[in-house]
């Protein structure tokens, strides 16, 4: 049993109130071999001038120093990427620096800006992210991606990621999925309800009109995990502007757009999933000791946590965010929500570890109806959308964008703007894809206020950004 | 042909021989719908990297010798001394002591089963196992961690009792050359190289 410190444990705190200003966006896509990567990242940025009725120019003149979420720069054989981003976007003599943690590289760089801003040194910086996975074959592709596993012990195994994190959805499956076919059916439906809602985002690279049936003969990947239970493979890029009070009012003063209030923490766990070590269970504050104490008696094999089953880093990053944003239960204070949804099953995982559901009953989730924008089996909303963008399995996963491609589009719902953004006919033509002629806005009524799960392979990093409407609090500025 | 690159270690310095790097011409990719204008190049590489297993190297060089080091933590100040690892680390991560090294062979013949598993249909580029692989995680009684490794003879189920095998002959000094085998199986039905 490994124990925590009080002081590690400490609830975060920011200097000064952090806003979100505005963000944009590229389009997604499996390969985009026309364009470069520095293209997509003005796409990004000069999205984000428009939303805020400013050049780009203006905009950068706000912006004070760069932070760049970049995971692999073997994937593009450029060294120092960022820098050449940097340069390409005309942000010099700011200072910059650049930030990977694997799949969770787009939430860290939110959570160095955020940092940046709350600390006093900077009023207003850029947050933007990028990955190219287009540059090489799929097979040399998962021998990259194999790297960020342990070398030594890790990777030689055959070098596919997809195995080292699927023992852990295999663990699962059998504990708390007792392998049965209904928990495989609410697998499939996940993948069902993101590539669904991946049809009505003409930023997102699959759309899918599917069935659970689809889903469960697609080809086996690792078992229980099909190809439609996975993620995308994708290019593309996402920026945010984040910012001070003043300066965030000032940037947004011409336009619609609200600055939103941001918080982002981080967790971590052992890179080597065979580093885990026993350990209590952190709780949330919707949770009590005694949740816990029958669960292996529930579950057999649920004993040991986090065992292969649970991913401490996503439940570290959920304990100091709702302490520092006042979150108590997210399913009442969270209005929408988009998660890392690598695999259908870690989506289920990621709802147990922030909390959405207690350890074992993240399924219930889905089967309630409670993550749909609609709820099929009321007809009314969902109590709290999840992933309407997409998510990694519909909308796209440019590992470094992908953090700030979900805080955008949580965003988009708390703007009011989703319609806006999603719906205009003339991006969905700029983009060469066809609007559906089923298309839905998707736009959550009244969202004040959201969250966003950025996670890394085998949960080595994650993050947590909470966006809320200024005037929507859960928790007084005492400490400013 | 020139000799493939390979290289010893004399006086603490790196002696190396042969090709390191092969090089080949780029090639146009041309795009066929706008009338075959240059989109970009391919780029081939080719190069032989050298790395050293540091204080982990006895560890690899026991496998070759059908031994399972493992270490632990005997610092008596350290609030988890006695806590044992396996994968092999070099330092306790509590205490930061350089943790005593073990031969836990026994202990994995004996006490070792399967805590979760995975059969892969697909690999990444240059992998070097039979398809489909059959990742397991192995829980040792008395170990506070789960060594990944993969099963070459039987199907993984959890909860399965397992035997560590090791490629004696030929060995690749990676953590391939360690492996295992179904409570059960004979010396016969083990892969080519691999002993008990
Ligand atoms: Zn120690």
């Amino acid at each position: 049993m490994i124990r925590f410190t009080e002081n590690q444990l400490k609830t975060p705190q920011f200097m000064r109130p952090v806003y979100l200003v505005t963000a944009g966006q590229s389009k997604f896509d499996r390969a985009i071999p026309e364009r470069k990567t520095e293209e997509l990242c003005v796409d990004a940025l000069t999205m984000a001038a428009e939303l805020v009725n400013l050049t780009p120019a203006e905009l950068k003149g706000y912006i004070h120093s760069c932070y760049y979420g970049h995971f692999a720069d073997h994937f593009g054989d450029q060294l120092l990427g960022e820098a050449v981003i940097h340069d390409r976007l005309g942000l010099d003599p700011l200072g910059n620096v650049g930030i990977k943690t694997g799949g969770a590289t787009g939430g860290s760089t939110l959570w160095e800006a955020a940092k940046t801003v709350a600390s006093g040194y900077s009023d207003c910086v850029l947050a933007m992210g990028w990955e190219r996975m287009d540059e090489v074959p799929t097979d040399e592709g998962n021998f990259l991606i194999s790297c960020a596993a342990d070398k030594d012990w890790e990777s030689p195994l055959g070098h596919i990621y997809t195995g080292y994190y699927a023992v852990m959805a295999q663990r699962y499956w059998q504990v708390f999925g007792k392998e049965e076919d209904s928990f495989r059916k609410t697998l499939a439906e996940i993948s069902v309800k993101h590539h669904g809602y991946a049809r009505m985002n003409p930023f997102a690279q699959s759309p899918m009109k599917i069935t659970v049936e689809d889903v469960l003969n697609s080809p086996v990947v690792a078992y229980p995990l099909r190809a439609l239970d996975c993620c995308l493979m994708s290019v593309g890029a996402a920026c945010a502007i984040i910012a001070d009070e003043k300066t965030a009012m000032e940037i947004a003063r011409n336009s619609d757009i609200k600055p939103l209030r941001i918080w982002v923490t981080a967790g971590s766990h052992t890179l080597r999933p065979a580093d885990r070590r026993p350990m209590d269970i952190p709780l949330l504050p919707n949770e009590t000791p005694d949740l816990y104490e029958d669960l292996e008696n529930r579950f057999p094999g649920a004993g040991r946590y986090p065992g292969f089953s649970a991913f401490l880093g996503a439940r570290m990053c959920a304990y100091y965010g709702y302490r520092m944003a006042g979150v108590n239960d997210p399913c009442e204070d969270l209005d929408v929500i988009e998660l890392h949804d690598a695999f259908t099953i870690s989506d289920i995982q990621t709802y147990e570890d922030i909390g959405i559901r207690p350890y074992g009953q993240g399924r219930t989730y889905v089967e309630s109806g409670d993550c749909y924008h609609t709820n099929p089996k009321t007809g009314q909303p969902g109590k709290l959308p999840s992933n309407l963008s997409g998510g990694l399995i519909g909308c796209m996963h440019a590992v470094g964008a992908t953090g700030i491609m979900q805080t955008f589009e949580i965003a988009n719902h708390i703007w009011g703007i989703w319609e806006k953004i999603h719906g205009d006919e003339n991006r969905w033509k700029a983009f060469r894809r066809e609007k559906p002629a089923d298309w839905t806005n998707l736009q959550v009524n009244g969202a004040k206020r959201g969250l966003a799960i950025s996670h890394a392979g085998v949960g080595s990093h994650v993050t947590c950004t909470i966006l809320m409407d200024p005037d929507h609090l859960l928790k007084q500025d005492s400490s400013f | 042909m020139s000799l493939y690159g390979n290289a010893k270690v004399k006086n603490w310095r790196y002696k190396i021989k042969g090709n390191f790097h092969f090089s080949h011409s780029p090639s146009p990719i041309r795009n066929v719908n706008d009338n075959g204008h240059l989109l970009g190049i391919t780029k081939p590489r080719h190069m032989i990297y050298l790395h050293s297993y540091g204080g982990e190297a006895p560890f690899f060089e026991g496998l070759s010798q059908g031994k399972l080091l493992g270490t632990r933590c005997d610092n008596p100040g350290c609030e988890y001394k006695g806590t044992i690892y396996q994968p092999y680390r070099i330092y306790c991560p509590d205490c930061l002591a350089r943790c005593t090294e073990l031969d836990m062979t026994e202990t994995a013949k004996n006490r070792g089963y399967i805590h979760t598993f995975m059969t892969c249909e697909r690999s990444g580029a240059f992998n070097t196992l039979d398809k489909p692989i059959k990742f397991i995680n192995i829980e040792f009684e008395g170990v506070s961690t789960i060594l990944m490794s993969y099963l070459s003879v039987g199907e993984p189920k959890i909860g399965t009792r397992v035997i560590p095998i090791f490629k004696k002959i030929d060995p690749s000094y990676t953590i391939t050359d360690l492996s295992w085998v179904v409570e059960g199986t004979q010396a016969d039905q083990l892969p080519d190289g691999f002993s008990f």
